[in-house]
């Protein structure tokens, strides 16, 4: 029986099918659940891994070791694991070794629209592009299959309507792989100059023999319609395609690197015009105009932003489809009771200059708490603090903030922590410790003391570690403005580096029912206001409160200059 | 059964578990389906959509503006602003509670003073129907029972799906709230 499978759930079962036993990532939106479904299958031991480096890494001495592994992660955190990636297609694998890595067009939950078709070009590893949820699973198979035949990592690459869209899946019984042998190999595994000599030309040999075997492999597929126009296209905007150009012949690429250049010129052939339609950037359009074949692609579609069967249709002409209208924007917000609020709130009372980072308090780059200045990659906070101090002087320092939260110190910021000590800066880092990954719906990490399975695991102690690092080191709870104030102050003040930990769990998994908080006698100064709390309202006749959205945390009643507002604590 | 939703809201209202409940409930009656769903930074109380497409073979995962059969909205501006998503004859469930923006309680922006005409419209306060049978986190399931007078699904097989995705402790609230928002649609 067929069941209705999101793509990431498809993934995972792909995973189970084939038999994998180590999975290794780190959360990142669109590529989340495929590891939190994952770990749902006893036979696949999964682990949040501090970072995607760390991640593929350890994935890599899985496979290396024997057994079928893989790594799932963000675009963006590719550019974090490629250090290894780009040497792992040297040495090749033991175990088939697949990446999941997922792209955001649109960036609906991201800082850029890096396409990793582009990295995996430049590290010579295949790539698979599935289509709707079936394929997930299918290829995901085949892609352990095709690592151990060819001896390479694969990278299967989804876009967010992908990974987030859900289509009927027929699953099927895990295949039994045993982990293989563990073999000493100096000449494949140790990547001294002269191994990798011989391996960079197995990394050729393979590539070409790749593309020979294309067309063996079933995954590639023509279907030969109008003969006035053929598409070539993979992954989601297949489906786009096969809407908005039902006349169209397409050529669908489900391996679209290294791409099968035989099955382009026969397809263009039959063809009077070729075009290529793909997202983000005109990788393949390229790659076939270097072939000598007249092909057109980014002309019609750009470069940016998500495709759809609309945008395709008016690009070839079709009729426009109505637009959005102008209506008041419902941008997220910090959710009521969010610690960061009130971290935020005494940010801003002290008009200092927030580097900030990845993380829901990104979000504060926005109206009411506006008070983020930067926001660029995971951990550039600490650097870009150490920077600013070295451009602007000792004075500024005194005034600017590193902010991150703790699951983005521990994925990248602990060694910016180390150079800025060694380095002698004077800043002050603020970690946002709300005991959890929150932004990508809560996964554990090694500063929360617990593993993916939420059972109990050894817990990094932040404090000790940026104490060992050299800093000076306050814990200080952000719900208590007033003294979370005068910590900043005296730490600003400080030479040399300091870290806040501001500590205090993530409001949505303080399970504490409080009763929410209550107006009574309010002047409408708008005090409260401030706070940007998605609870409190303001009317000609002052303010209320949404008891449907208040957790009753509290905030809003020290804001208030006539006591207004009370809060009546914890309800049992 | 050819159906093209769109279902819109605010972030952390239910609206996953009524696109999870509609497409596992078309696959049991037969037809293709594709579900799209937003999740991430969209969730913190930001605008959320998520398209469902029903029918025999069904390609894109999204619907196309001027495309859809219907709008569920669990928000009335959120409505307003899926309108655009609506076939000329394409019909809007909505719930009437509003859930001030940002921008809105800021004082930036004027919540619009707009109605929804010239289409069907099923207009009710189904935050206050939840309530009444329990829990006003079934607002989702009162605008299901809605939506169900206009398929040709029978009523036992919404409940079944319904069954097959909530807690077993919410079961019993949500059954309620499903037949009393099919009671609600029928006025």
């Amino acid at each position: 029986m067929k069941k209705l499978m999101l793509g990431n759930e498809a993934i995972a079962r792909g995973a189970y099918e084939a038999g994998v036993r180590f999975v290794s990532s780190y959360p990142g939106t669109p590529s989340t659940e495929i590891t939190e479904f994952c770990s749902t299958y006893p036979e696949m031991l999964c682990e949040w891994a501090p970072n995607e480096k760390v991640a593929v890494e350890t994935a890599f001495g899985a496979s290396m070791a024997g057994a079928r592994a893989m790594s799932c992660m963000k675009h963006v955190g590719l550019n974090v694991a490629a250090d290894p990636l780009y040497t792992a297609a040297y040495t090749g694998v033991n175990g088939g070794l697949v990446l999941f890595v997922a792209d955001d067009p649109f960036m609906h939950s991201s800082q850029n629209e890096q396409d990793t078709r582009m990295i995996a070009r430049a590290a010579h590893v295949p790539v698979l592009e599935p289509a709707d949820s079936q394929e997930c699973k299918d290829f995901t198979r085949k892609a352990f299959e095709l690592s151990e035949k060819y001896d390479t990592p694969f990278i299967l690459r989804l876009t967010t309507r992908l990974a987030h869209q859900r289509s009927p899946v027929e699953v099927a019984e895990r295949v039994d792989v045993p982990v293989k042998p563990y073999e000493k190999n100096v000449m494949k595994y140790v990547m001294m100059p002269g191994m990798a000599r011989k391996r960079h030309v197995y990394v050729e040999e393979r590539e070409a023999r790749m593309e020979q075997d294309a067309a063996s492999l079933g995954l590639n597929r023509v279907k030969m319609r109008g003969k006035a126009l053929g598409v070539v296209c993979a992954g989601v905007v297949y489906q786009f395609v096969r809407e908005a150009l039902p006349e169209a012949s397409v050529l669908k690429l489900g391996l679209s690197y290294p791409l099968d250049r035989q099955a382009v010129r026969d397809f263009a052939a039959q063809v009077d015009k070729l075009v290529v339609i793909e997202e983000l950037e005109g990788i393949l359009e390229q790659e076939i105009a270097a072939m000598g074949i007249p092909v057109e692609g980014k002309k019609y579609t750009g470069r940016q932003g998500e495709l759809s069967v609309q945008r395709i249709r008016e690009a070839f002409g079709g009729e426009k489809a109505p637009q959005e209208p102008a209506l008041p924007a419902r941008p997220p917000v910090l959710c009521p009771g969010c610690p960061h609020r009130a971290t935020f709130h005494v940010l801003k009372k002290l008009k200092l200059h927030v580097f900030g980072d990845i993380g829901c308090y990104t979000l504060c780059a926005l109206p009411p708490v506006d008070s983020l200045e930067s926001a660029l990659c995971m951990g550039a906070s600490i650097g870009m603090t150490v920077g600013a101090e070295k451009a602007q002087g000792r004075d500024f320092a005194r005034h600017s903030v590193a902010v991150l939260g703790d699951s983005t110190f521990v994925h990248s910021g602990i060694t910016g922590l180390v150079n800025a000590v060694y380095d002698r800066s004077n800043i002050t880092v603020v970690i946002l410790d709300n005991r959890i990954t929150g932004m990508t719906g809560h996964q554990q990490n090694p500063a929360t003391g617990f593993d993916i399975y939420n059972q109990p695991a050894p817990q990094l102690n932040l404090e000790k570690l940026c104490e060992s690092i050299g800093a000076h080191v306050v814990v200080q709870n952000p719900m208590e403005m007033d003294r979370l104030e005068a910590v900043l102050k005296e730490e600003l003040n400080r030479d040399g580096v300091s870290v806040v930990i501001a500590r205090y769990p993530c409001a949505l998994l303080d399970k504490r029912r409080r009763t929410p908080a209550k107006v009574l006698g309010c002047r409408n100064c708008g005090a409260c206001m401030r706070l940007g709390c998605p609870a409190i309202e303001r009317t000609d006749k002052g303010v209320t409160i949404n008891a449907a959205l208040c957790n009753g945390c509290g905030l809003c009643v020290g804001m208030c200059a006539f006591g207004a507002i009370t809060c009546g604590g914890d309800q049992q | 059964m050819k159906k093209d939703i769109i279902i819109v809201g605010v972030g952390g209202q239910g609206i996953l578990l009524t696109s999870k409940i509609l497409g596992y409930l078309a696959l049991k009656m037969g037809d293709d389906v594709k579900v799209s769903e937003v999740h991430g930074m969209s969730q913190r109380g930001g605008s959320v959509i998520t398209h469902v497409r029903i029918g025999e073979n069904v390609a894109s995962p999204l619907v196309t503006p001027g495309e859809a059969d219907l709008v569920i909205s669990f928000e009335w501006l959120e409505a307003l602003r899926a309108e655009f998503y609506l076939k000329p004859q394409g019909a809007v469930i909505a719930n009437t509670r509003r859930m001030l923006p940002m921008p809105v309680i800021m004082g930036k922006a004027e919540y619009p003073e707009r109605q929804i005409t010239g289409r069907p419209v099923y207009a009710l306060d189904a935050q206050k129907i939840a309530e009444d049978c329990g829990s006003v986190r079934a607002v989702n399931i009162v605008l299901l029972g809605v939506m169900s007078l206009l398929t040709d699904w029978p009523a036992e097989a919404f409940e079944e799906a319904i069954a097959a995705n909530v807690k077993p402790a919410t079961l019993e609230t949500n059954l309620k709230a499903f037949r009393a928002g099919r009671e609600a649609g029928r006025k």
